[in-house]
């Protein structure tokens, strides 16, 4: 049993050993959906020999996920399905150059990159004015774009943020799902605005929005639960409308058909 | 004290008190503007309410006496316009705590049945009896409705009514005798009773109620489950609630905090199920990659007998990967059985799953069997010439005319952007085509 396990072990290791021999990338999988450097310099060596010409913006994209399958099937790997193995991985890098430190220095610039060839002249970097003048902000190695939820802006989830922690601070996180959740349920509804500004906005619709606690910056529990919810995740049970007992005035709320009650909030169809 | 200083005393006395008086003027008048600026706002809602009711009361009349049909289509498109901006209108009201739904679901219907009307070929389907027949039953409730508000528009403006007074009065809940409010409700009560439309529309969305199999559990066997589960201690506290009766399926919600976390689940109460759950707590910097994560998901699917799925998306949030599954069957993918799973790629550890859909459809869909009639070649026959095909398979995807429907996935691209074109199996119509992004540029 010892001896078996340590074979395994040691086949384990030979292996590891073996993916670290790719050049660049790290040892991931890269699959569509993800992010960062691996994504960054897969782009580039894609670019590089002509598969992509979609911007190197570090998020494995639709339109890298095709070029990964066209470089897949045109240098004939078995299994063309855009996951980036070691195969893939080292096929990439016999075949293109990746120059880190330039890639990262056109990034940091804001500038588009175009790296067919791996030519680099003045020509080819785009620098207008206004993107010098963020160059300085720009200095960390901040990601240039992000994966969002189907149908919904970075700035539509800082909307709704707000409204969650304005509305829904102290609240335990289902919670603050649950709020999330009904802004988004009411999108769905026709007796409600189509817009999640529209919904959020509505006169009287929110009681922090009525008093302004809506203005004020949400924290990173809010803006989780909000991508929680965008994503499916739907704890009210596809309620439309909530309230908090305590402090409700209005009897017809009273009325409709109660799902659920989450810390201080009931909520309702 | 001499008499000097006292006089000083005085004189700034009396300035400041000049000052006061300025400034709680200026405030005074501030507070006004901004007052009269949202009571604007109302009354320019409320006005263009009343006259686009009194527009499609007239739009709804003239297309009673139509023939042509190309006349027709776009008098249809107008009202369906109109209606849009009439629930604009109604939206900006302080009205959100007053029910007012009733006139709102019927703006709804009239546009929905305005918009069908007015896309469709009018030559080869012209408007039945029974449309004809509900057209005319809405054009005499439009006429009341119009009439109803026309009256409350007069009190408006001949008494001079603020809407920030009713606004007070339905938010104090203050039961006075308010004319206007009177009048409001009878608006509401006349668009209630109008159901024409409604019978026309709501041929296919007779919801299947779900009834779920399995035994029932009580409290404290869905204590034991939930602790089975996550594999918590004995000793951790659970805080139980059922649903109420708005509820689609009676289902326990179960919520307990450990050393490191906070948990929430849902359990049905048939079956005990966990419906889905959140496991929420501090994610570190990631050390796992989107890959990785998948495989933990996957792990776990098939730990929990959800045998037959397949990935169909994945997306890496900062320091979160989620993943959406679904159901495959036969090669078919049943994109209403959809699991969402949720991996912290710090340690790689799950920390939430919803498998909501996918247990409540299995349940709700009758045996249906889907059998494509169009090979993979013909489908793609239909799709537009320009796209460039990268992939096809078989899906069933939920449509609002006709429920589920079998049809080609067919994925391709123009210019660099990715569709998603949908192709009935049986018949080659294009249910539906959708713009793929996945990223948004930081700004």
């Amino acid at each position: 049993m010892m001896k078996q396990l340590l074979g395994i072990t040691i086949v384990c290791l030979v292996i590891l050993g073996t993916n670290l021999t790719v050049n660049g990338f790290s040892d991931q999988v890269i699959q569509k959906g993800a992010t960062g450097d691996d994504v960054i310099e897969l782009q580039a060596r894609l670019q590089y020999n002509g598969y992509y010409d979609g911007k190197v913006d570090g998020v494995f994209g639709w339109g890298t996920y095709w070029s990964v399958r066209n470089f897949q099937e045109a240098f004939g790997l078995e299994n063309v399905d855009g996951l980036v193995g070691d195969k893939t991985k080292q096929m990439l890098v016999d075949a293109t150059e990746y120059d880190e430190n330039y890639i990262n220095q056109q990034i940091n610039n804001n500038r588009d990159i175009n790296y067919e060839g791996g030519k680099q002249s003045n020509q080819q970097t785009n620098e207008s004015t206004q993107e010098s003048q963020n160059n300085q902000d720009a200095a960390t190695n901040e990601p240039q774009a992000v994966n969002v939820p189907n149908g919904f802006s970075q700035n539509d989830i800082n909307l709704m943020a707000r409204a969650v922690y304005a509305e829904g601070r102290g609240e335990p996180y289902n919670g603050q799902v649950a709020i999330a959740a009904v802004i988004l349920n009411r999108l769905d509804d026709s007796d409600f605005p189509d817009s999640i500004s529209g919904i959020i906005y509505e006169p009287l619709a929110f009681e922090a929005v009525a008093d302004g606690q809506i203005n004020m910056q949400p924290n990173a529990q809010a803006r989780e639960a909000v991508m929680d919810a965008t994503n499916g995740w739907d704890p009210s049970g596809g309620a439309i409308y909530y309230f908090n007992p305590d402090t409700a005035t209005s009897d017809w709320i009273w009325s409709r058909p109660q799902i659920k009650r989450i810390g201080k909030h009931i909520f309702m169809k | 004290m001499p008499g000097w200083i006292r006089w000083i005393i005085y004189i700034v006395l009396l300035i400041g008190l000049v000052g006061a008086i300025i400034w709680g003027y200026q405030e005074q008048q501030e507070k006004n503007a901004i007052l009269i600026k949202a009571e604007n706002n109302y009354q320019r809602a409320f006005h263009d309410l009343t006259y686009r009711m009194d527009e499609l009361d007239e739009k709804i009349s003239t297309v009673l006496a139509m023939n042509a049909p190309s006349n027709i289509s776009p008098q249809m498109a107008n009202i369906w316009k109109i209606t849009s901006e009439a629930k604009a209108d109604v939206s900006q009201l302080p009205l959100s705590l007053l029910p007012f739904n009733q006139t709102q679901q019927l703006l709804n219907q009239i546009g929905d049945f305005a918009y069908d009307v007015s896309i469709r070929d009018l030559n080869d389907q012209p408007l039945n009896d029974q449309e004809l027949q509900a057209l005319s039953e809405l054009k005499d409730q439009s006429n009341q409705m119009k009439s109803d508000l026309r009256q409350v528009q007069d009190q408006v403006l001949t008494d001079g009514v603020r809407w920030m007074d009713i606004e007070v009065s339905v938010a104090t809940n203050d039961q006075r005798d308010d004319e206007v409010l009177n009048g409001l409700q009878v608006v509401e009560e006349d668009a209630g009773q109008f159901d024409g439309l409604s019978q026309l529309n709501d041929s296919a969305n007779n919801e299947n109620s779900i009834e779920l199999t399995g035994e029932s559990y009580n409290q404290s066997d869905i204590e034991q489950v939930v602790k089975d589960y996550f594999e918590l201690n004995e000793q951790t506290e659970l805080t139980i609630t059922e649903n109420g009766e708005g509820s689609e399926v009676p289902i326990y919600n179960v919520s307990f905090n450990t050393d490191s976390f906070h948990g929430y689940a849902e359990v049905t109460k048939q079956g005990g199920n966990v419906l889905s759950y959140l496991l929420n707590r501090d994610v570190g910097e990631s050390t796992k990659s989107l890959h990785d994560g998948r495989l933990v998901a996957e792990t776990l699917l098939e730990d929990l007998d959800y045998n037959q799925v397949e990935m169909v998306e994945s997306k890496q949030y900062e320091k979160t990967g989620v993943y959406k599954f679904v159901h495959v069957h036969d090669d078919t993918y049943y994109y209403p059985d959809e699991i969402q799973v949720k991996v912290a790629l710090d340690d790689g550890q799950v920390t939430g799953l919803t498998a909501r859909d996918f247990i409540l459809n299995e349940n709700k869909r009758e045996e249906r069997e889907f059998e494509p009639t169009l090979s993979e070649e013909e489908a793609i026959d239909y799709i537009h010439e320009q796209i460039d095909v990268q992939t096809t398979r078989l899906a069933v995807i939920e449509t609002e005319e006709n429920g589920e429907v079998l049809a080609y996935e067919v994925l391709g691209t123009i210019d660099g952007t990715t569709y998603r074109v949908y192709i009935n199996a049986n018949d080659g119509f294009e249910e539906r085509v959708e713009r793929l992004t996945q990223s948004e540029e930081v700004y």
